[in-house]
């Protein structure tokens, strides 16, 4: 399988030379159109892992190539995803939503243009979210979960090869969260795109990701690599399979340990 | 709102029940302090050199009329262009030290040390440069004013979240994209929010001119009126200013909630 995204041996270090080291060492392959979960202690630097991919820092050490090229400036294939929303209150949904596509440089200049095939496209990815017709409102007439969809769809406009989700559904009740667990398992199904998941819900890990890293408190590295293997369609039944609380339990442990060894 | 009021209000309500006190408030409270006013004058006694009643006041109003008028334009005219001048000047200002930290820590410093400079103190400098008359007045106005909207824009950008920018950098977006897209849009609710503020600065900075080195203008009518023991005349002066301080403010209010009505949701959501 080729790598989307490879990480060998980074290191990284806020501050100069003598601030913190928030990676060290870390090595992370992942493939393209799978689904990779990180999950780790809190501090572990899966922020900075997230920055490290998407381009917005540059390793001190060692090498990041996304997409078969180094990492030395922002790579515009990726969307992002924050547990805050962040939709802008003066735009409308769809508005948000198509704010991507002013930014990157191969669709900014087709915009105009091209406007109504672009808000089709909008329009469509708000109907596999289950947000039709919600277009015309603006962010802050929507519930969290709602804005956390519309987040999703405007992560996912500039048809990105990689997204990049950093604990996106933190905020939100279980119901809703497990609602959007579907959204994003089938979204993932249907569109081919390789997502890396950073979370702290070790279920949720379990769940979506083909692949999960545990991390070790700072400086962040790699601990262990799980492949997970249930099988695909995976229905929310799967997490009351004995099989997946024993994954879930084996992953707890080997977190719970990297936290008293910090 | 005031429509829905009169429709729900069924005709059988006792009048007091169909008003909107709310709305009649200002007005109610105004009537007030002026009531207050002149039962203070007519119970103490004061003679109209100390404190003039109201009644007397707009007596000098009417009587005076022709010189309030054309003062209180002058006084007007000095104030919107130094006002002007200061939102095109704050609002460059601001856009430039909101851009960068460097600049920001460098400018900030000097512009508070600006701030705390009386600008009474400064009007001698500009009457030794532009001679009496509108210029000082206009530029008083604008010195005193572009403080508060500089601060308000250079905060709006400051405080930009992130998380937003790391979205929108991560699609490649330079600054400039980040400036226009998100920068400028989020600071116009404390643009205009500052707008409030500047206006009725201005005027006080004009007036303060007028006062020192005019031969026109509010300020130079009441020092002349003050000067001749005129008291009804200086009161006159006064409630005029404070009429087009109102006026002004509320223009501003307006064109704040025509401009970032997404800003004030909550108040519209009612």
């Amino acid at each position: 399988m080729t790598h989307l995204v490879s990480i060998d041996n980074v290191d990284m270090r806020y501050g100069g030379a003598a601030g913190t080291l928030a990676v060290s060492g870390l090595t992370m392959k992942v493939g393209k159109g799978e689904f990779a979960a990180v999950v780790g202690p809190s501090g572990c630097g899966k922020s900075t892992l997230m920055k490290l991919v998407t381009g917005l820092h540059i390793p001190q050490s060692g090498v990041v190539v996304v997409a078969e090229k180094q990492v030395t400036k922002p790579v515009s294939i990726v969307g992002m995803a924050f547990q805050n929303p962040t939709m802008l209150p003066w735009r409308t949904t769809l508005d948000n939503i198509l704010l991507p596509l002013e930014i990157v440089e191969r669709h900014r200049h087709r915009l105009r243009a091209n406007k109504k095939e672009y808000v089709e496209k909008a329009e469509h990815l708000l109907e596999t979210v289950g947000l039709k017709g919600f277009g015309s409102k603006f962010p802050w007439q929507l519930s969290g979960g709602m804005q956390q969809r519309a987040n999703l769809c405007r992560a996912l406009i500039h048809e990105p090869e990689l997204l990049m989700l950093d604990e996106p559904f933190g905020a939100l009740d279980a119901f809703t969260r497990e609602e959007l667990w579907c959204v994003i398992r089938d979204l993932h199904a249907a569109q081919g795109v390789t997502i890396i998941l950073v979370t702290h819900d070790l279920r949720e890990a379990t769940f979506l990701a083909d692949r999960i890293f545990v991390m070790s408190a700072r400086p962040g590295k790699v601990l262990k690599e799980h492949a997970v293997p249930f099988a695909r369609p995976r229905d929310l039944e799967v997490m009351y399979e004995k099989a997946f609380n024993d994954m879930v339990h084996e992953l707890h442990g080997e977190i719970a340990s990297a936290r008293v060894v910090a | 709102m005031s429509v829905l009021t009169e429709n729900t209000a069924t005709p059988g309500k006792p009048l007091a029940q169909r008003i909107n006190w709310v709305k009649l408030a200002p007005w109610l409270y105004t009537i007030g302090l002026f009531l207050a006013w002149e039962l203070l004058v007519i119970v103490l006694q004061t003679p109209p050199t100390i404190l003039p009643a109201p009644s007397r006041v707009f007596q000098a109003i009417v009587q005076y009329w022709s010189p309030i008028w054309k003062n209180s334009l002058q006084t007007l005219y000095t104030t919107t262009v130094g006002f002007a001048i200061a939102v095109v000047a704050g609002l460059a200002i601001g856009l430039f030290i909101g851009w960068s930290k460097a600049i920001y820590a460098g400018l900030y410093p000097l512009m508070i040390g600006f701030n705390a400079i009386p600008k009474v103190a400064l009007v001698p400098i500009l009457v030794i440069w532009f001679g009496i008359g509108a210029v000082p007045a206009i530029l008083t106005a604008f010195l005193i004013s572009f403080f508060p909207i500089v601060v308000n824009v250079a905060t709006g950008l400051a405080t930009i979240e992130p998380e937003t920018e790391d979205v929108l950098r991560a699609l490649g977006a330079k600054k400039l994209d980040i400036m226009l897209k998100v920068g400028i849009p989020r600071s116009m609710p404390y643009f205009f929010g500052s707008l409030k503020v500047a206006i009725t600065l201005a005027f006080v900075g004009s007036v303060v001119s007028e006062t020192v080195a005019s031969n026109y203008g509010l300020g130079n009518m009441m020092s002349s009126a003050q000067s001749q023991f005129n008291v009804p005349l200086v009161f006159a002066g006064l409630l005029m200013l404070a009429v087009e301080g109102i006026a002004m403010y509320a223009l501003m209010a307006w064109i704040e909630m025509r401009m970032t009505g997404w800003a004030h949701r909550s108040t519209m959501s009612q």
